[in-house]
C-alpha cells in the first residue's frame, strides 16, 4: 500500500480530490466531502487512497473508515461494468419491487451489495431515489424505469443486460 | 443600488418573455424521466417551422401530477397536457392558436388541481428552476428585500411566531420559537441548517422543492439568518438526489453572482453564505443531532438533547436547524404577513402542507393542501381514488416512524395533533395508500426491517430491540407465531419507544403498535392454529 500512496499524487484523480480537501482548507470536517470525491472519481473508496486522505486531513486511519463504513452511500469495493438499482422504499415496496428484487437475486445470483464474478453487474439496493410517484422505481446505469409492472420490469432488465456491452 | 439591480433584471426579464406568443413549459423533474428528449423534438418544430420568434421553450419545475406525466403545459391558456412523447412535438406546435390536441389533454376542473391550495408549490412547475430572473419576474426575493430594508429582526420573529409556522420536518416544532431561541442564543458565529435529508423512503417533498424553487428555499434561509444573526449555511442534502443538488448549486452560484449571498447582502449589513454538504445514506443522520455530526465529517451518532442545538448546536455554537418546506415557506410569510397565513388551515395546524402521494392511488404525486382537509378528501377527490377494483384499507403516514389510518376514520382531518391521536405522525408529508390486498404484518416487518438496518447502533434498546421485534414479526408473517410471542411484541414495543436515546429508536414502534391497534385480528390470525382460538380473541 506505502508505495501506491506514494504514486497517488501524481495521478490526475488524485489531483481532483486534493482540490476538495483544499477548498475545506484540509480541515478534518472536510472527510466525508473528500470521501464523496474520492468515489466519484474511482468509483469507489481504494483503501490506499483513502490512507492517504487520513494523512492528509491528520485525522486517524481508523476513524476514515470508521466513517467510510457508517453510511450505506459509499463502497469500499469496485463496482461492476453495470449497475443496477432497485429501490426499496415504502412507494416501490408496496408497489411490488419485493418481488422484482427476489427475482433479480435469483436470476443473477446477487446480494445488494454484491458485483457477479465476471465482473458485469452489480446489484445496488437504494431507500428512496425520489420517484415514488413512479414506483415501482429502477434505475439502470442510472436510466430511472417506473409505473411498470413485475412482468414489464424483469423483461427490462434482460434486455438491457443482453444489449449492454 | 442592488434594488434598483434586481428591478432591472426583473424588468429585463419581463420584456424578453412577454415578446412571445406561446411559452410551452415542460417538466424537467426526476418525475418525469423522458423530457430532455421532448424538449429536443419541441425545439426541433419550432426551429422547422421558424417559430423561434414566436413560441419559447423552457424546461420547469415538477408541475405535481407525476402519475400523468411527462407533463407539458402552454401559456398562455394553461393548457396541460400529459403522457407527452416526442412524437407528439409536431402535433403539440400545430396546434397552437388553434384546437388544442384532445387526446393529451388534462382537463384543468380535475378535483387533483381544483382541491389543492397551492403555496409553497406556487412556482413549481411554472418557473424554470435554474433560472434566477424567473423567479425575480414571479416575485422572489421580495420577501428578503423587505425584511431586510423595512424590518428589524425581532420584526421578522415576531412575525413568524404569530403565523404560528411550524417545523415542517416531522415533529411540528414551532418555528418562531426556534428562532426565538436562536437568536437570544450567546455565541458565535451562529450558524443555520437547512435539513434536506428527507429520510422517509416513499416521500420526496424536499427533493421536488429543490428541484423546482431552489431560490425560494435560499431566500428562506436568508431572511432566517437575517432574523437570528447566523453568518454561515448548510444544506445537508441526500447525495441520491443528484439533480437537486445540481440545481441548488447553480442557485447558490447565481444568487452569489448578485449578491443576494455572501458579503454585505443587497448592499446591507447581513454576511451570509451557504454551502452544500450531501449526506451518504443513513436515515439517522435526518435527526438534527446527527446531522451536525455528520457535517463535522464524522459518523452520524445522535446525541441526547439537551443541549438542543438552538443553544450548542453545529462546532458547539448556536444552530438554527429547520426543514427544507419550513424555510421554503418563509418567503410568503412575510410578504402576505402572518394575518394572511394563520387564516389557512386549523387553529393549531396553520398553512398548508405538501404531500407526496403514492401507493395504491390513481393520481400519484405531489399535492398541497391547507391543513385540516380530510383525508378522504385527499384520497378521494384530489388522489382519484384507487384503481382497478381495489379497496381503501389504510392510508399510512410519517413513514417508518409513523402509523396508518384505517379506512374508517378516513374523515379525520389532516393535522398534527388528530394524526397524534390516532397513533400517527404528520411526519415529513409521505402519504402511502394501502389497499386490501396488502398484509399489514408484511409492511409493518418491512418497516421494523428498515428501522433495524438504519439504527445506529449506539444504545442497546434500539439496536437490539429493533432486530428482536423484526424477528418476532417473522414469527408472524410465517404464521408461527404464539400469544406469548405477541405479548412479548407488545412489551419490546413499549421498551423501544420509552429508553432509546433518539427519535429514531423512540418512534420505530409507532407503525406496529398503530397496526396493533387497528388491525389487531390480522396479527391474530398469524398464530398457530392449534392454539386455542378463544383465547386468542381479545
Ligand atoms: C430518525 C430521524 C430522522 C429525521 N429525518 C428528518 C428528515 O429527513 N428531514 C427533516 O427535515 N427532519 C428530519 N428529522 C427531524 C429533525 O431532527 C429536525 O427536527 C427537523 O429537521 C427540524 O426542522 P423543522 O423544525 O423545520 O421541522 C428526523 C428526526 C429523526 C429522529
Ligand atoms: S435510538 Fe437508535 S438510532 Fe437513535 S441513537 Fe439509539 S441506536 Fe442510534
Ligand atoms: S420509494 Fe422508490 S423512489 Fe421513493
Amino acid at each position: 500500500m506505502p508505495a501506491d500512496t506514494q504514486q497517488k499524487p501524481v495521478d490526475r484523480r488524485w489531483q481532483r480530490i486534493i482540490q476538495t480537501m483544499l477548498r475545506h482548507n484540509n480541515q478534518s470536517d472536510a472527510l466525508i466531502e473528500t470521501l464523496h470525491t474520492v468515489q466519484e472519481t474511482y468509483g469507489y473508496l481504494d483503501p490506499a487512497v483513502l490512507a492517504a486522505v487520513a494523512d492528509r486531513l491528520g485525522i486517524p486511519p481508523a476513524r476514515v473508515f470508521g466513517v467510510a463504513t457508517f453510511y450505506n452511500h459509499f463502497s469500499l469495493k469496485p463496482k461492476g461494468d453495470h449497475t443496477l438499482v432497485i429501490c426499496t422504499g415504502t412507494a416501490c415496496h408496496v408497489r411490488g419491487n419485493d418481488q422484482i428484487l427476489a427475482w433479480v437475486k435469483e436470476q443473477y445470483h446477487l446480494t445488494p451489495g454484491q458485483t457477479s464474478a465476471d465482473n458485469r453487474l452489480s446489484l445496488v439496493e437504494a431507500r428512496c431515489v425520489g420517484a415514488c410517484a413512479l414506483a415501482p422505481v429502477i434505475l439502470c446505469d442510472g436510466v430511472l424505469t417506473g409505473k411498470k409492472g413485475y412482468k414489464e420490469t424483469t423483461a427490462i432488465i434482460e434486455e438491457w443486460l443482453g444489449h449492454a456491452s | 443600488m442592488p434594488r434598483e439591480k434586481i428591478d432591472r433584471i426583473t424588468a429585463e426579464h419581463r420584456w424578453f418573455l412577454d415578446q412571445f406568443n406561446y411559452h410551452i413549459l415542460v417538466c424537467a423533474g426526476l418525475g418525469c424521466p423522458g423530457n430532455d428528449d421532448i424538449l429536443r423534438a419541441l425545439g426541433q418544430t419550432v426551429r422547422n417551422r421558424q417559430l423561434t420568434d414566436e413560441v419559447l421553450i423552457r424546461k420547469v419545475g415538477c408541475m405535481g401530477l407525476c402519475s400523468a406525466g411527462p407533463l407539458v403545459l402552454i401559456r398562455p391558456g394553461d393548457l396541460m397536457y400529459q403522457k407527452v412523447q416526442p412524437e407528439d412535438a409536431e402535433e403539440i406546435i400545430a396546434s397552437l392558436g388553434k384546437k388544442p390536441v384532445e387526446r393529451l389533454l388534462l382537463s384543468p376542473d380535475l378535483a387533483f388541481f381544483t382541491r389543492q391550495h397551492k403555496n409553497v408549490l406556487r412556482l413549481s412547475g411554472r418557473i424554470d428552476p435554474e433560472s434566477l430572473p424567473d423567479y425575480l419576474v414571479a416575485g422572489g426575493y421580495q420577501a428578503l428585500l423587505q425584511a431586510l430594508f423595512a424590518m428589524q429582526p425581532t420584526d421578522i420573529l415576531r412575525c413568524i411566531q404569530e403565523s404560528g409556522l411550524r417545523g415542517r420536518g416531522g415533529a411540528g416544532y414551532p418555528t418562531g420559537l426556534k428562532w426565538s431561541t436562536v437568536a437570544r442564543a450567546q455565541g458565535s458565529p451562529k450558524y443555520l441548517i437547512c435539513n434536506a435529508d428527507e429520510g422517509d423512503p416513499g416521500a420526496f417533498m424536499d427533493r421536488s422543492l429543490l428541484e423546482s424553487t431552489p431560490y425560494a428555499i435560499l431566500e428562506g434561509m436568508t431572511v432566517a439568518a437575517y432574523a437570528v444573526g447566523a453568518s454561515e449555511g448548510f444544506i445537508y442534502v441526500r447525495a441520491e438526489y443528484p439533480l437537486a443538488v445540481q440545481r441548488l448549486k447553480r442557485a447558490i452560484r447565481d444568487a452569489e453572482q448578485n449578491n443576494l449571498l455572501g458579503h454585505s447582502i443587497c448592499g446591507s449589513n447581513l454576511n451570509f453564505r451557504v454551502q452544500i454538504r450531501l449526506g451518504a445514506g443513513a436515515f439517522v443522520c435526518g435527526e438534527e443531532t446527527a446531522l451536525i455530526r455528520s457535517i463535522e465529517g464524522r459518523r452520524g451518532l445522535p446525541r441526547p438533547r439537551p443541549p438542543y442545538p438552538a443553544e450548542k448546536g453545529l462546532r458547539g455554537r448556536p444552530t438554527l436547524i429547520n426543514n427544507v418546506e419550513t424555510y421554503a415557506n418563509i418567503p410568503s410569510v412575510i410578504t402576505n404577513g402572518p394575518e394572511w397565513w394563520a387564516r389557512l388551515g386549523t387553529d393549531k395546524s396553520r398553512g398548508t402542507k405538501v404531500f407526496a402521494l403514492t401507493g395504491t392511488i390513481r393520481n400519484t404525486g405531489l399535492i398541497e393542501v391547507p391543513m385540516g382537509m380530510p383525508l378522504r378528501e385527499i384520497v378521494y377527490d384530489i388522489g382519484g381514488g384507487l384503481p382497478g377494483g381495489h379497496a381503501l384499507k389504510a392510508v399510512q403516514t410519517g413513514g417508518p416512524s409513523g402509523g396508518c389510518i384505517p379506512a374508517a376514520l378516513l374523515d379525520t382531518p389532516v393535522t398534527y395533533e388528530s394524526l397524534n391521536e390516532l397513533g400517527s405522525i404528520m411526519g415529513s408529508g409521505g402519504m402511502i395508500v394501502i389497499d386490501d390486498s396488502a398484509s399489514m404484518v408484511d409492511i409493518v416487518t418491512y418497516f421494523m426491517a428498515f428501522c433495524r438496518d438504519e439504527s445506529c447502533g449506539k444504545c442497546t434498546p434500539c439496536r437490539v430491540g429493533t432486530a428482536q421485534i423484526h424477528n418476532l414479526l417473522t414469527k408472524f408473517q410465517n404464521r408461527k407465531a404464539t400469544m406469548a410471542d405477541l405479548e412479548m411484541l407488545e412489551w419490546l414495543c413499549d421498551l423501544v419507544r420509552n429508553t432509546s436515546l433518539c427519535g429514531l429508536g423512540q418512534s420505530a414502534p409507532n407503525p406496529v403498535l398503530s397496526a396493533l391497534r387497528f388491525f389487531r385480528q390480522e396479527f391474530l390470525d398469524c398464530i398457530l392454529t392449534d392454539q386455542n382460538h378463544e383465547e386468542v380473541r381479545p
